[in-house]
């Protein structure tokens, strides 16, 4: 029992210096991955391939005053931030990296990452309510009205992945998924469902982690051109940092879900060697092309989004729930 | 103090978008009324960077007043100061070398192009979309180097001399043009790939703010504004001055009235200026490049004379009341942004606010320019 | 063709033209001429101008009490508003307001028309009911030269500052 806790305590403390290392390394991969699509060099000063700019960002951000506006809720604008980043880290509690890296395995995996993802919503809405600013209050009524839209067909695709799977249980879904490339649950042909639905689903899911994060085109919460920085536009210093983390750390747990959910977690596509640099180089494959997107694409419109959403998202992943059902009896 | 921001349910609240705003891309205050996202009424707050150009314009001879010009709009200057050397030289009579005037054309075309640049960059990033800007701007280096070779500077240029020009163009310039002219084409048919086709920036513009003709009429709307509303209307052909009556262009004019035909409409213009350049290049003839007998002194028979040019951002009026003084009695500056953002007001009601931002990028602003 | 048109209906205004005249003395053009004393101010009256020369085609002075007529023929004939603006004539102890309009189509018309009020009292009708897009125009002309628009929805100073109370294009205006 007290092994547990302790093992426990030192995940924690892992996901949180994952969690951070993880997110100062993506702003730095981020910004020079714009900046090679935008054929100019980055940050490339200090160390070499700027590679020490995200501590000297984070000891800046640290260095910093934290200013509270007049007439904001000083608790709550407080809380915010630290919101963001918590259920970050949480989530990373559960996630298995390989066979033996998870720090709590649980067999209901799938449910405890929602339940934290959901969480994250209400960090946006405090710090936009708080801060008594329009633009923020604007940004945080439109980023909670995203995120519980796209949390619905998130959750229904990856529902339709678990009755596929069999269980809630994030190691036994890869296990599912080990034998070979063509088992992962995003291709259809051997798959366990023979679902050929399979890759819209996995194509549904990814916007939604899209969306869920706030990441371009999907980032209605911060749009910059007419909501200067949404939520967080009063925040400075760490109170800014927290939510730029917490932000990055969202989408290394989105792709971490992605990468299990569909990709086969650890497992290689070749059968061979299966382990814990498979699932990082699938990891970064995908938040690469978080980065890609962010830099290609413009912003859609929040009634854009919602349509989307509600009108083609829901119904299709809703449809294809039915038909995995329908097939899974069959088969 | 911590009472919440609470409204009712038809209550509206006052949005103000600037002074200080990344979207309105420079000193302009648009005081919104605001139903939830959407705009119940608008007005446009302007005059914070009001310099008195007209003022100045009294003040100055009219040598002096050569550099204003460029201050006004500091993206496509040269066009500025064309208006007010063409305005000068016909109320005096003075009579411009031919090859002064087809340079002023290149230059006044390659202006063109880079502002239209800058805005094509600009107005993808309102939408969101970074990267083009990055492409356009590295584009736009080019022609500014161009410029900066023959003028001597990169932005404010006090090139145009009455009569003729500060200094003749050599052969580096004339090379470095003609090996512009393919690259940007390419460069186009990129810009086209990466954003015109794409499917998000299609959504956001298309059926986005139609501007009708009456309304163009009524606020006198010039430029894409007018001519993404089905309005032929180019002081370049209408009204034809200069050496433009020998090249060869066409004004591009959409019917869709909405956000996207004015994007298509100065893109289109781009591919015209270039057409212009390289016909421009083609005919450039010799001689010299200021006229061999000038005035001393520059002091325009009394009376009233009016010039419009095309310039980047549409139809640039100025008004000249001499007494026949060596200072102009009168000098009015009519600039094209002022009557397009005057639309906004009126056009942007009911509107969300995000489509609104769009809207106000497609209007291509340049805020020195409206305040003057 | 328009600009014929036009003519006689601006014509209409007038009850007799006395424009020839006028037209010889304005465009002197000897540029000798050293004296600086401005012509004497001009009566009402439909003038044709050189376009080469002046840069339009018809310029009509008119009264005050005729603007928004003058506007609404022009307005019928489909001409777009260019701008607004005025001139101090301080020898006359005038101030001139101009109002320039233009066409979209080729069918090239530049029409001027200007109205001359006191300077005491500058009083001037506004046209926004007819030109929606003069209203930035007129208070610009206001923050400029202190000419009151009767009837203007919103006469605050535009590009001044808000509490602004002088008119800086005025002949007489001291920094």
């Amino acid at each position: 029992m007290r092994l547990t806790l302790l093992n426990v305590i030192i995940a924690v403390v892992l996901a949180i210096a994952f969690a951070a290392v993880n997110a100062a390394y993506l702003v730095w991969a981020e910004r020079r991955g714009a900046a090679r699509i935008q054929r100019r060099p980055g940050p490339n000063i200090n160390g070499p391939f700027g590679l020490l700019q995200p501590p000297l960002d984070g000891i800046k951000l640290m260095a910093k005053q934290l200013t509270i506006p007049g007439g904001a809720d000083r608790i709550m604008f407080i809380i915010a931030p630290v919101l963001a980043m918590f259920p970050a880290i949480m989530s990373f509690v559960t996630i298995p990296f390989s066979d033996s890296i998870v720090a709590k395995n649980m067999n209901v995996g799938v449910l405890m990452i929602f339940a934290f993802a959901s969480m994250g919503s209400m960090s946006l809405l405090i710090a936009g309510w708080s801060s008594r600013n329009k633009y923020s209050m604007m940004s945080s009524v439109r980023a909670v009205s995203q995120a519980v839209a796209y949390e619905i067909p998130m959750l229904i695709t990856a529902i339709t992945v678990v009755m596929i799977a069999g269980s809630a249980d994030l190691t036994e879904i890869v296990h599912q998924q080990s034998k070979s490339i063509l088992h992962w649950n995003i291709f259809p042909l051997l798959g366990n469902s023979h679902n050929i639905l399979m890759p819209f689903s996995f194509l549904i899911f990814f916007m939604c982690t899209l969306a869920e994060t706030n990441r371009a085109p999907f980032d209605l919460g911060e749009a910059e051109s007419e909501l200067v920085a949404g939520f967080h536009t009063e925040y400075g210093s760490m109170g800014f940092g927290l939510f730029f983390m917490g932000e990055y750390a969202n989408i290394v747990i989105g792709s971490c879900m992605t990468t299990i959910l569909f990709l086969g977690g650890w497992g290689c596509p070749f059968g061979l060697f299966p382990g814990v640099w498979w699932f990082i180089l699938k990891l970064y494959l995908l938040i690469a092309t978080f980065i890609w997107i962010r830099w290609t694409f413009p912003r859609t419109t929040i009634y854009g989004l919602l349509n989307l959403c509600w009108k083609i998202l829901i119904p299709l992943s809703l449809f294809n729930l039915l038909f995995t059902a329908g097939l899974l009896k069959v088969f | 103090m911590n009472s919440p921001i609470l409204l009712q349910p038809d209550e509206t609240f006052i949005l103000n978008v600037g002074p200080q705003h990344p979207a309105t891309h420079g000193v302009l205050r648009v005081k919104m009324e605001m139903h939830g996202e959407y705009i119940v009424n608008a007005e446009t707050v302007i005059g914070y960077i009001h310099r008195m150009h007209e003022k100045m314009g009294e003040l100055k001879t009219y040598p002096q007043f050569l550099m204003n010009l460029s201050r006004m709009d500091y993206l496509g200057a040269l066009g500025y100061s064309h208006g007010h050397v063409l305005l000068v030289e016909k109320a005096s009579g003075i009579v411009v070398p031919e090859r002064a005037e087809y340079i002023r054309a290149i230059m006044v075309e390659l202006n063109r192009i880079a502002s239209h640049l800058f805005w094509f960059g600009a107005f993808v990033m309102d939408l969101g979309g970074f990267s083009p800007l990055m492409y356009a701007l590295q584009d736009r280096e080019h022609i500014l180097d161009m410029l900066e070779a023959v003028t001597g500077s990169r932005l404010t240029y006090c090139y145009f001399r009455f009569g003729g020009l500060y200094n003749d163009v050599d052969d580096d310039f004339i090379a470095a043009a003609r090996r512009f002219i393919p690259r940007m084409r390419k460069s186009m048919k990129k810009y086209h790939r990466l954003v015109t086709g794409n499917i998000i920036f299609r959504k956001r513009l298309e059926g986005i703010a139609p501007l009708s003709k009456e309304m163009c009429r009524k606020y006198g709307a010039s430029s894409a504004v007018a001519r993404g509303s089905g309005i032929n209307f180019d002081v370049r052909k209408n009204e034809p001055y200069s050496v433009y009556p020998e090249f060869d262009f066409d004004v591009p004019v959409y019917h869709e009235c909405d956000s996207l035909a004015r994007y298509m409409v100065r893109m289109d213009e781009i591919e015209q200026s270039l057409r212009i350049v390289e016909q421009g290049l083609d005919k450039l003839p010799g001689g010299p490049i200021m006229p061999d007998k000038k005035p001393k002194l520059i002091k325009p028979p009394a009376g009233d004379y009016y010039q419009a040019v095309e310039t980047a951002r549409g139809s640039f009026g100025i008004r000249l009341v001499s007494d026949g003084g060596k200072n102009p009695y009168r000098l009015k500056l009519r600039s094209p942004t002022y009557s397009n953002m005057h639309l906004f007001d009126e056009a942007c009601r009911g509107m969300m606010i995000m489509d609104a931002l769009a809207f106000m990028g497609s209007l291509d602003l340049v805020i020195p320019e409206i305040d003057r | 063709m328009i600009c014929e048109k036009l003519k006689l209906t601006l014509q209409t205004l007038f009850p007799e033209p006395t424009s020839a005249p006028l037209e010889a003395q304005s465009v002197g053009d000897d540029q000798d001429k050293k004296t600086i004393t401005p012509p004497p101010p001009r009566p009402d009256g439909l003038l044709e101008r050189e376009y080469s020369v002046h840069g339009y085609h018809l310029d009509a002075q008119i009264a005050p009490a005729q603007l928004l007529v003058a506007v609404s023929m022009l307005d019928d004939a489909d001409f777009f508003i260019e701008s607004i603006t005025g001139v101090d004539w301080i020898k006359d102890n005038q101030l001139e307001v101009v109002y320039d309009f233009s066409r979209y189509d080729f069918d090239l018309c530049r029409v001027v028309i200007r109205t001359r009020v006191d300077r005491k009292s500058p009083v001037v009708p506004t046209i926004t009911e007819i030109y929606p897009g003069a209203n930035w125009h007129e208070r610009e002309t206001h923050d400029f030269f202190g000419i009151k628009f009767d009837g203007h929805p919103h006469l605050i100073p535009l590009l001044l500052p808000e509490d602004a109370d002088f008119h800086p294009l005025l002949k007489d205006f001291k920094a």
